[in-house]
């Protein structure tokens, strides 16, 4: 094969396909074709998934969508009576939108710490043993987190936190209700926890990417270690990091089954998350919690839930790969 | 700004790291110590091979739960190994073009998907249209979540095969498919054994699609259209219960899922240390 010849056969072996296509080919494919169609036909499961599950969702929700239209999304109802159903997706959007708030407001800054420590200032030694312990993190399932949530964190929770915060702001409304730990708040701390594996090991990947000639610049100026990693790291690495926090909140956002043991489960407008010591629901534990025997309009309903979240899923996670994989890129790029 | 306060500043950037870390730490250890602590004092010869007792009553054992968890395990494999390696194949081998790059970049998004929306996707075409939770409904949902882990993983070991290897058998004239079958899988093969057990360990963990398609159950696998139980649903039911002989099973339960996702994260980590660092924390 020559050069020019590898050049196009890797660049479009499937153009090249087509224009070579004859009848021939067709009646008497060689091996070499049969196994690159068939490998062709098994890497297109990654779109025909993701197409498969929009059209199914749609259709789903088709009679939730129809029978109440826009106050399928703004409506605050949640009435299963047959007769008056009625079911609004407010609620559980904004309880979505609040928990996976609470969990980044307290992931990304905490995840930030981890990656310049384990990137930057930590002993070399303890770096990659430390580094891995973290990813364990990521490795233990949801389901042993709300387990351990419910059980364990709550009562530290209940009594360290959210105790002493409504005996001091009690009169503020988003302290109001009584304390008990089935809350927008617990449902958001512990997303918080699960989210900072992610945010922490894609941000130390890219603050590793980072050229070293720019840290040697900020040492031979006479910076401290911290200035350092404030100049010539952080400003360098600023968006990847952006891109791996939002890749945390799309896991945020689409977290089950721990935050379905320990939010509470409310329904109708009661789950509109006015206080953080209110039960709450997310779109997720929505249906985790309602899809059993749920018939007609509610199952119309349930699906409409998981086609919200699907497309704050999709929109979230396509955003963020492409800040992550474009950073990387250019990093990797620029350091050869 | 005088040298002082930048040192000072600089040491408390520092301690601040180190605090960041502690907080990471000390839930994961909380997890491990209760899990332990809770787990080891249930798990009995009885506890492992005997159904469920009476809840609230007697703890009886979780054996339907562990044959659950294993059917779906070797049946999701089943499925989702060979798809998830020949799609690797094609993005390693094929797919440097317009098209690879489409299939990568979705792969990744799939990769992050919340997987309740795949729970619902099955749950809508397998469990509503046949009034039935099963096993294979369950196996779909959970390759769904194989697939793309394997495609990746795959796809990044074999990129690491050198040319030199695919021109030595081209130079053999062996065909193309049998040299990359035999050839380049056959020296990718432990990173491509890393990504097959990375993602079982992260299959067994799976809930939230399983409730959707599998149910539950209190008894063994009868048939293929009957409800099974598995490891983390049967922590999902337990947690719901108020007494704490329930809680007691699920610590036991809980204790049985870790040790099986630790060993196998731990095991592959310890196996290949250095190696495909990069593929594996974006898991």
């Amino acid at each position: 094969m020559s050069k020019t010849e590898e050049v196009v056969s890797s660049s479009g072996r499937i153009q090249s396909f087509f224009r070579d296509f004859s009848f021939h080919r067709l009646t008497h494919p060689s091996a070499d074709d049969v196994f690159e169609i068939l490998s062709t036909i098994f890497a297109c499961s990654a779109i025909v998934i993701i197409v498969l599950t929009a059209i199914v969702l749609i259709r789903g929700s088709f009679q939730a969508v129809s029978t109440f239209g826009v106050g399928f999304i703004t409506g605050v109802n949640w009435n299963t009576t047959l007769g008056q159903e009625s079911y609004g997706m407010l609620p559980y959007i904004l309880g979505t939108l609040v928990t996976s708030g609470i969990a980044i407001g307290i992931g990304i800054p905490v995840s930030l710490g981890i990656a310049i420590f384990l990137s930057e200032m930590a002993p070399t030694s303890v770096r990659a043993p430390l580094s891995q312990v973290v990813e364990l993190l990521a490795a233990v399932p949801s389901i042993i987190y709300g387990f351990w949530g419910r059980l364990v964190l709550r009562n530290w929770i209940v009594n360290y936190v959210e105790i002493p915060l409504s005996n001091t702001f009690g009169s503020v409304p988003i302290f109001r209700g009584s304390p008990h730990g089935y809350d927008i708040l617990m449902g958001g701390l512990i997303l918080a926890i699960m989210i900072i594996p992610t945010i922490s090991s894609i941000s130390k990947e890219v603050m590793m990417a980072v050229p070293s000639s720019q840290r040697e610049a900020a040492y031979s100026i006479g910076a401290t270690r911290w200035e350092t990693v404030r100049i010539g790291v952080l400003s360098y690495s600023r968006s990847g990091i952006f891109g791996a926090s939002i890749l945390g909140l799309g896991r945020a956002i689409g977290e089950t089954m721990a935050i379905t043991l320990v939010i509470g489960g409310a329904l109708g407008p009661d789950a509109l998350p006015t206080s953080l010591f209110i039960p709450g629901q997310t779109l997720a534990s929505l249906i985790a919690g309602q899809y059993y025997e749920a018939e007609a309009l509610q199952l119309s309903a349930i699906v409409g839930a998981g086609l919200v979240l699907f497309g704050l899923a999709v929109v979230i996670n396509v955003f963020a790969q492409l800040m992550v994989s474009r950073v990387l890129k250019l990093h990797a790029g620029a350091v050869e | 700004m005088t040298y002082t306060s930048r040192r000072i500043k600089d040491k408390l950037a520092y301690s601040l790291g180190l605090f960041c870390l502690a907080v990471a730490i000390v839930p994961l250890a909380s997890i491990l110590v209760e899990v332990v602590r809770n787990g080891i004092s249930t798990i009995s010869w009885q506890f492992l091979t005997s159904v469920p007792g009476v809840p609230g009553e007697t703890i009886g054992g979780i054996a339907p739960a562990i044959q659950g968890s294993l059917l779906l395990i070797g049946l999701t494999s089943l499925f989702g190994v060979p798809l998830g390696v020949l799609a690797g194949v094609y993005l390693a081998e094929f797919g440097d073009n317009k098209f690879g790059r489409s299939v990568r970049f979705l792969n990744d998004v799939l990769t992050e998907f919340p997987s309740i929306v795949v729970g619902v996707l099955i749950w809508v075409l397998l469990v509503v249209t046949t009034h039935e939770y099963s096993p294979i409904a369950g196996a779909a949902a959970l390759s769904i979540i194989m697939v793309p882990i394997v495609t990746r993983t795959t796809e990044e070991s074999i990129k690491t095969v050198p040319n030199s290897i695919r021109d030595a058998a081209m130079a053999l004239g062996i065909r193309r498919w049998r040299s990359t079958i035999s050839v380049v899988l056959n020296t990718a093969k432990s990173g491509v054994i890393t990504g097959v057990l990375l993602s079982i360990a992260r299959i067994s963990g799976e809930t939230a699609p399983l409730l959707l398609t599998i149910f539950g159950s209190n008894f063994f696998f009868s048939s293929w259209n009957q409800p099974i139980d598995a490891l983390p649903i049967r922590i999902y039911r337990d947690a719901f219960l108020p007494d704490s002989i329930s809680h007691q099973q699920a610590w036991g339960a809980a204790l049985i899922l870790i040790l099986i996702v630790l060993t196998l994260n731990v095991g592959v980590r310890v196996a290949t240390r250095g190696r495909y660092g990069s593929s594996r924390s974006r898991m």
